[in-house]
This record gives structure tokens, C-alpha cells and sequence, in this order.
């Protein structure tokens, strides 16, 4: 009878002892060997992984039999450091989740504080009007490190600078409008932290103008290109089945047929009033992926003129006081603090303003009770948060439903059975932000 | 670690450091330790505007055995933070760190249970770089604060007497926490 | 119109009034003083202020809007099912313009199932699990909170369910909507709910060797203090807060 032992380690290298039987059952029984079976260890350390994922692929050859990944490498406790600040403070820390799309995040987070407040349409239009200029530019920022990343671990190093190039400029505009390039904590429940500076509606028609002329570079380099193509076609693949089941939204869903988008079916921020379309792709693989994250950037750069045409003079702010952020920045001497406008009006003539300038900065507003859900159409997906107040100034419970936690999920499903090469392809595809995921 | 370990202090050896600083610090090769918001800058500071190919950096090691350098660019949970040691075991010496950002430097705007209260706790950092995150410029500005420190350290026996009498500094130093004066 | 004179007994009989907040919701916080300040004296003069701050209460029929009919619908396949929805709905909250209902845990997987399957339901995404801890609900502390979302029908409904402290145990819904895994996994990871039938519950967010379950309410916040010349910040935690 056959017997297949386990291999002997010998100077010449691994020897097999198989004693009688048939030719073919040898074969079979070295197939089975545990050895042949290699498990590798992508990171968490990795040039080509987004951020710190952990990627466990058991190889047969080249081909992946195996695909898990291992997360948590960059959890922050977020949620429960949201706990012991007020709800004002919340949007700092709300705003590093997914670092890509911080307006997303503060304004899920925003939505669901403003709903749980029951001002949702006290809110200004100017700051819904604001707000969805800062999103949608921020879809663009987050498609372009999307690309150019992905492009990057493809190989396409001209990518990574061409998309960063783009990026810069909608840096310069966050700069211009929130003050900070990155991680601005600038949409605050009620409204906005200040409203527009004078020339940011110019600068934001100018940039306009050009990204519509750089637009079609990414087409030239990249969507005809034979080798994104080769590479991306028929890569990740995941059917809509698969999409509901795992619960992947955003592009991923999108590329499997179903124009599913919380902008159009779930609106917010005023978003029924602006004509712009949802793009989708039947190949539900890497590259309609991607070709659908080039058109969601043109829709953007449409909703983004729609919005200057929209703007009108008025506050920002909610106008209860109770609530409404007291303070009103500018650049003085000794850098940025509050306008000397403000400290005159709180110091000198009215008692309730600095009442409420002291209240507000050092207690908070109190939410009442209850528990809220507020979802946003994120670059990756639904961002969704649910939101426990307890009636304090503090959130009791926080918990950010992140895009690419889920979509992450996917991973397995799209990478067992393909090459090792595809896992790179279809991880960029699901673009994880490991802030996001890991929170 | 070589012959320019074994000089004898003196003419030669000062003539030496001052070479090898100068060839250290024209080359240095950063490995890719990106880990949140942080990294988004840095890689902006490699990309097209902020240019780090003019200081021969532009090249990320993905192989810590090749990179002199480790940027730690973000905030360092406690599932990372064997990894980050790990890596920096891997480095070659002669090997340098910078904090990048608040929260490598000291935790940050996150004092919890999850993250290394600054990485100064696992690795040793020669620059500590604030922001939240940091501009690319200043990134730069820590590079070339990194450089210059690169240029003027000693080598061998010089070396060993700089870091003796800065043991002895430190440990002849007033606490922090006796100090007077304002918080800053 | 007739002057018989109004009769305020009438006006406020169920039948006329819409679903109302009952005020018998949960209590989540017990406040005491008038700014609830834990950590140094209430100089405002209220400080024997006590009072129960509580969630919004069991609401009556009728919810408003496409709730009723959610609700009718759900109702009417359980009973299909041989499963009576006073067994399984412990009670349905609307507030804020949403839809709450609280699942006995037993029936969770019968319940999602249906709320799945059935044509005029359809909820076919649920957007993951979401654990809150309520220390003060004694004998149901650990809430786990599920959001479905129909795609057919365009609606957003919330499931929720308890379980105690000391036997925080859930069944798992990963065969009903295959993408609680990793919800699942970072629920128990946080707050200790054990999801029953859950192929791999393993820790995801924290090191696998971790002890404790870091967002529950009795953990502490783990900060550290600041130090600073001569002078020293505690951490968050320890700070007063006015709550």
C-alpha cells in the first residue's frame, strides 16, 4: 500500500519516502503535503499595502488559495475618547478617522449631532450650501490619492505625481477657506466654524477651470493604457449578490450594476437640488471601478460650480445662541485668535454674548436624550454614525459605520483564487483608509 | 563598525567625521513607515511640489535593511508597536528617526489606552517634528535639522566621549517637572 | 361647526392623538446639581437639583408615515411564522424620525430573517452592528444596535437588542446578513458580547492578547498625565467635567 511520509530534511533538500501503489497516488498524496503550501505575511509594514494592513495569504504557487487580513494596527480609541469631550470638540477627533475625507466624517457626525438636536432645518443654506462645496471637493482630493496610489502599487509611478499635483491645488483651497491643509475641524454641529474668506469663491472657480483641463490627463495615461487594462480587467471581481451580502457600498456596489448613492436616495444637506448623475459599470472588476471614480470626479467638479452659483449672503451658524460656536477667529499680532470685533462685543456691551462665549467653550451645549443614525455618501461608501446622547455635554456612544471597514471585508472574496499580483490590484480597488477602518 | 571606528582622536579623525557626515547626510534613505494622516504628508513631500528627490531622499525603501532613515509618520497603536520596533531592529546602523507629527512625538491629541504616548518609548528619536499634521515644509525644515546633525556627529572615540558627557548632562539636569515658569 | 362647548376629555382620547413619547423610557443618567458637575463644588445655588434624564419611551400607535406599515408588515409575517410579535418585539420607539424596534434576543435570527425575506420588508443591507453599554439599565446593559436599509422600498429602520452583564450573549446574525463578521467581531472586541454562532469570534481591533473590553464603561480611558514645567495636566478622564 502506498505510504507518503513527511519529508525528511536532508542536505540535498526535502526527501519523500513513499513506499508502493500506484504512480498517480503518489502524486496526489504530494500534492497534499502541508509543505507545498506557503503562508506570507503582506505587512503590516508594506509599500504596497494602504496603510497598516496586515494581508495573510496562504500561496499555492501564485495563486492565493487563502486571504485574510489582519486590522487594528492603527486603532486610536476615537470612539471612546469622543466620550469625555463635548460635542463641539468631537469634530477634532472625528475629523482624523479617514483621513482622506475628514469633511465627510464631520459632517456624518455633525448630521447626526444637528438631528439629535432637532435643528436639522434650522441650519443655514449657506452652510449646507458650503458644506456640500467642501465635500464634493473633497471627493475629488480623496479619487486622486485613490488613483494615484493605486496606480503607484501598479507600477505607474507618473500617476502618484500627477494625482498629488491635483491635490495640492484643493490643498491650497481647504488652506484658503478652513486653514488647515489636512484634518480641518471646520463643519461644527449647527454650521460651519467661519464662513468664507474674501476671494475663496474666485480661487474655487479657478481651480475649477483647471482640474477641467487636467481631467482628461488621467484618461490618456491611464484608461486606455493596455497595461492598466490588462492588469485591472476582470480583477476583484464581486457581483451584487456579493456586494449586499458583504455589505460593500460606494464604487464597489456601483461597479456591479446598482446605481445605489445616499445623495440621491437618502438626501442631505440640500442635495435633491443639484443635477448631477450617478455613475455605474456592469463589469463589477477593478477597472469599472476605476473608470467609475473618474467620472464621480467630473460629477463632483459639476456639483462644485452648481454650489458657487448657489451661494447666497448670509450666517453660517444656527441662529440659537444656545448652541450656535461663539467664537470668531482672525489673524492678529500674535497669530490666529479671536477677532477683536468679538472680544469688544463679549467683553464690553453684552452680558449674553460672553455668557454664552464661557458656557459654551468650556461646558458645551446639552443634547437631550436619545440615539440618532446619520449616513453620508462617502468616496468609499456609506459613512454612517450612530449617535447615544444622554441629555449631557458629552456624547454617551459614538460609533462610526466606516466605508472601508466593510468594503474591507470584501477582500477575501475578491482575492482567493487569483494571483498574488491581483491582491495589490484589488485591495487599491476597495481603496481602505486605515484610519477609517481601524478608528 | 569600520575603520573609521578605530581612528585615534585627533586631526585625521575630525577630517574623517566631517567626510562622512557629508556622504551620510547627501544620501539618506527613508524607509516607508507611514502610518496615518501623517503619511499623506509625507508623501506629498516626496511628490511633485514639495520635492524630496532634491535631497536624494525621494527613494522609500520598502526593506528596512536598505533605509538608513525611519520617518515615523503617525500615530502608533499598541498592535503596532512591536512591528515599529521590529523594524527598527532590521535597520543597519548607522540609523536615524524622526517623530513626525504630534502623535509620534508624544501621543498627541490621543491620551488613551490605545496609542504609545510618543514613540520615544520604543525606538530612540533624534528629531522630534510637531504638527498635526505637519506641513510638508516643516517636514523638510526636519530633514534638513537632521542633516545638519548628521554632518557634525562624531565618529569612534570622539563619539564615545560625546555621548558620556551627554549621559552626564542629563542626568545633572533639572526635571522637567521642578522647573518654574510658563507651561510652554 | 357647532358651539357645544370643547370637551378637553374627547380632544385627548387615544383615538384622536398621534403616536405619542410615553415618558417611561430608560433612565441613562441621574444628574445631580444644576450643572452635573463630578469634580468640584456647585456654587449655583441648585446643587440638590436631582434628575432623571431619560430615553425616549415605548411609543403608541399610530407612528406616522410608511412606520405603521413597516411595522404591520413585520408583525403579520411573525405571526405567519407562529411567532407572536408581543413574544418578540419588546417594544417599538419612534423618535427624531426613526423607527426603533427592541428584539428579544432569542428571536433576533427569526426576526432579521424575515425582515429580510419577506417582499414588502426587503431590508437587504444592514450597515453592521453597533454596541452601546448602558451601566445604569440594570439587567440589560450591553445593547447591540443593528441599522437595515431597504433598497427596494427606500427606508432605514433600527434593530435592537439587550442582553445582561452577566450572560452577554447575542445570537449572531452572520448567516442572515453575512457582513456582521467583522462587526461582530469588533462589538465583542469593545464591549465583551459574545455572539453565539459566529464561526471565528476573535479579538480585531486590539492585540490578540488583550485583557479587558476597552469601550465599555467601566474601563478607564487609559490616559496618561501631561507634564509640563513645573505643572502637570491629568488626563482626560480626570479632568472635572460637567455632564
Amino acid at each position: 500500500m502506498n505510504t507518503a511520509s513527511s519529508p525528511r530534511e536532508t542536505t540535498e533538500g526535502s526527501v519523500y519516502t513513499v513506499t508502493g501503489g500506484d504512480w498517480d497516488e503518489v502524486v496526489q498524496s504530494a500534492a497534499k503535503a502541508d509543505d507545498e503550501r506557503i503562508v506570507v505575511n503582506m505587512g503590516p509594514q508594506h509599500p504596497s499595502t494602504h496603510g497598516v494592513l496586515r494581508l495573510i495569504l496562504e500561496i499555492d504557487g501564485e495563486t492565493v488559495t487563502e486571504a485574510r487580513c489582519g486590522i487594528g494596527y492603527l486603532h486610536t480609541g476615537i470612539e471612546k475618547n469622543l466620550e469625555y469631550r463635548t460635542w463641539t470638540q468631537g469634530t477634532t477627533f472625528v475629523t482624523r478617522m479617514d483621513y482622506l475625507t475628514s469633511f465627510y466624517n464631520e459632517t456624518a457626525y455633525c448630521l447626526g449631532v444637528e438631528k439629535l438636536l432637532g435643528i436639522t432645518d434650522d441650519v443655514p443654506d449657506r452652510a449646507s450650501v458650503i458644506r456640500v462645496l467642501l465635500m464634493e471637493l473633497n471627493r475629488l482630493s480623496s479619487h486622486l490619492v485613490c488613483i494615484a496610489t493605486g496606480g503607484m502599487e501598479l507600477g505607474a509611478t507618473t500617476i502618484m505625481i500627477y494625482g498629488f499635483r491635483d491635490r495640492e491645488m484643493i490643498l491650497d483651497l481647504y488652506e484658503l477657506i478652513t486653514g488647515l491643509r489636512m484634518n480641518h475641524a471646520y463643519i461644527r454641529p449647527g454650521g460651519l466654524a467661519q464662513d468664507l474668506p474674501p476671494g475663496g469663491v474666485d480661487a474655487v472657480r479657478e481651480f475649477v477651470k483647471t482640474m477641467k483641463k487636467n481631467l482628461p490627463e488621467y484618461d490618456k495615461l491611464a484608461t486606455g493604457n493596455p497595461i492598466f487594462k490588462a492588469r485591472m480587467q476582470d480583477v476583484g471581481h464581486l457581483d451584487l449578490t456579493g456586494c449586499m451580502a458583504l455589505g460593500a457600498t460606494g464604487p464597489i456596489l456601483r461597479s456591479a450594476g446598482l446605481p445605489h448613492d445616499l445623495r440621491k436616495t437618502d438626501p442631505y444637506c440640500g442635495y435633491e437640488n443639484y443635477d448631477f448623475e450617478v455613475p455605474t459599470a456592469d463589469s463589477c472588476d477593478a477597472y469599472g471601478r476605476f473608470l467609475i471614480r473618474l467620472e464621480e470626479m467630473r460629477q463632483s467638479l459639476r456639483i462644485v460650480e452648481q454650489c458657487l452659483d448657489r451661494l447666497e449672503p448670509g450666517p453660517v451658524m444656527v441662529g440659537d445662541k444656545k448652541i450656535a460656536w461663539p467664537a470668531q477667529l482672525a489673524l492678529g499680532p500674535d497669530g490666529l485668535g479671536n477677532s477683536l470685533d468679538h472680544i469688544k462685543k463679549i467683553m464690553g456691551t453684552s452680558m449674553e454674548a460672553l455668557i454664552h462665549h464661557f458656557k459654551l467653550v468650556t461646558e458645551g451645549f446639552r443634547v437631550p436624550a436619545g440615539q440618532v443614525y446619520a449616513a453620508v455618501e462617502s468616496p468609499k461608501g456609506e459613512l454612517g454614525v450612530h449617535v447615544v446622547s444622554d441629555g449631557g455635554t458629552r456624547p454617551f456612544r459614538v460609533h462610526f459605520r466606516d466605508p472601508s471597514f466593510t468594503n474591507l471585508q470584501a477582500m477575501a472574496a475578491m482575492c482567493e483564487g487569483g494571483q498574488v499580483a491581483d491582491v495589490i490590484v484589488a485591495v487599491a480597488s476597495i481603496d481602505p483608509v486605515m484610519g477609517g477602518v481601524d478608528r | 563598525m569600520g575603520l573609521e571606528e578605530k581612528l585615534p582622536s585627533g586631526f585625521l579623525l575630525t577630517t574623517v567625521e566631517q567626510a562622512a557626515g557629508w556622504v551620510r547626510k547627501a544620501s539618506v534613505f527613508p524607509a516607508t513607515f507611514g502610518l496615518a494622516c501623517c503619511a499623506i504628508e509625507m508623501m506629498t513631500t516626496g511628490a511633485g511640489r514639495y520635492d524630496l528627490a532634491r535631497f536624494g531622499m525621494e527613494v522609500f525603501r520598502g526593506s528596512p535593511r536598505q533605509a538608513d532613515l525611519m520617518i515615523v509618520a503617525g500615530r502608533v497603536s499598541q498592535k503596532m508597536a512591536p512591528v515599529l520596533r521590529q523594524v527598527y531592529d532590521q535597520m543597519p546602523n548607522p540609523k536615524w528617526v524622526i517623530s513626525m507629527g504630534v502623535c509620534a512625538s508624544s501621543g498627541g491629541m490621543f491620551n488613551n489606552y490605545a496609542i504609545v504616548q510618543g514613540v520615544d518609548h520604543i525606538v530612540p528619536v533624534d528629531i522630534y517634528l510637531p504638527g498635526c499634521p505637519p506641513r510638508p515644509e516643516m517636514l523638510v525644515d526636519a530633514i534638513l535639522k537632521l542633516h545638519q546633525k548628521i554632518q557634525t556627529s562624531k565618529l569612534g572615540v570622539n563619539a564615545e566621549e560625546a555621548a558620556r558627557e551627554a549621559e552626564e548632562a542629563a542626568l545633572k539636569a533639572l526635571p522637567t517637572i521642578e522647573m518654574k515658569g510658563l507651561l510652554r | 361647526m357647532s358651539d357645544e362647548t370643547p370637551n378637553p376629555e374627547k380632544e385627548l382620547s387615544e383615538q384622536n392623538l398621534p403616536g405619542q413619547r410615553g415618558e417611561h423610557g430608560e433612565e441613562v443618567r441621574l444628574q445631580r446639581g444644576m450643572f452635573g458637575a463630578n469634580n468640584g463644588g456647585d456654587t449655583s445655588g441648585y446643587g440638590g437639583l436631582v434628575r432623571s434624564i431619560r430615553l425616549p419611551g415605548p411609543a403608541a400607535r399610530p407612528y406616522g408615515g410608511w412606520f405603521d406599515e413597516v411595522a404591520d408588515e413585520l408583525e403579520g409575517a411573525l405571526e405567519e411564522q407562529g411567532l407572536l410579535p408581543d413574544n418578540a418585539i419588546e417594544k417599538t420607539v419612534v423618535d427624531r424620525g426613526e423607527l426603533t424596534f427592541h428584539i428579544e434576543r432569542e428571536h433576533l435570527v427569526r426576526v432579521a430573517r424575515t425582515l429580510r425575506d419577506d417582499p414588502a420588508l426587503r431590508f437587504e443591507l444592514c450597515t453592521g452592528v453597533s454596541g452601546v453599554h448602558y451601566p445604569g439599565d440594570k439587567g440589560r446593559e450591553l445593547h447591540a444596535v443593528y441599522h437595515l436599509r431597504s433598497l427596494t422600498h427606500g427606508r432605514l429602520i433600527r434593530l435592537e437588542v439587550s442582553a445582561p452583564d452577566h450572560d452577554p450573549r447575542i445570537p449572531s446574525l452572520t448567516d442572515v446578513y453575512p457582513t456582521n463578521d467583522w462587526h461582530e467581531r469588533e462589538t465583542y472586541d469593545f464591549f465583551g458580547i459574545v455572539f453565539e454562532g459566529h464561526q471565528a469570534l476573535t479579538r480585531i481591533m486590539m492585540p490578540d492578547d488583550w485583557q479587558g473590553h476597552p469601550q465599555r464603561k467601566d474601563y478607564p480611558l487609559g490616559g496618561i498625565a501631561v507634564e509640563y514645567k513645573g505643572a502637570q495636566i491629568p488626563a482626560p478622564d480626570q479632568r472635572r467635567s460637567y455632564s
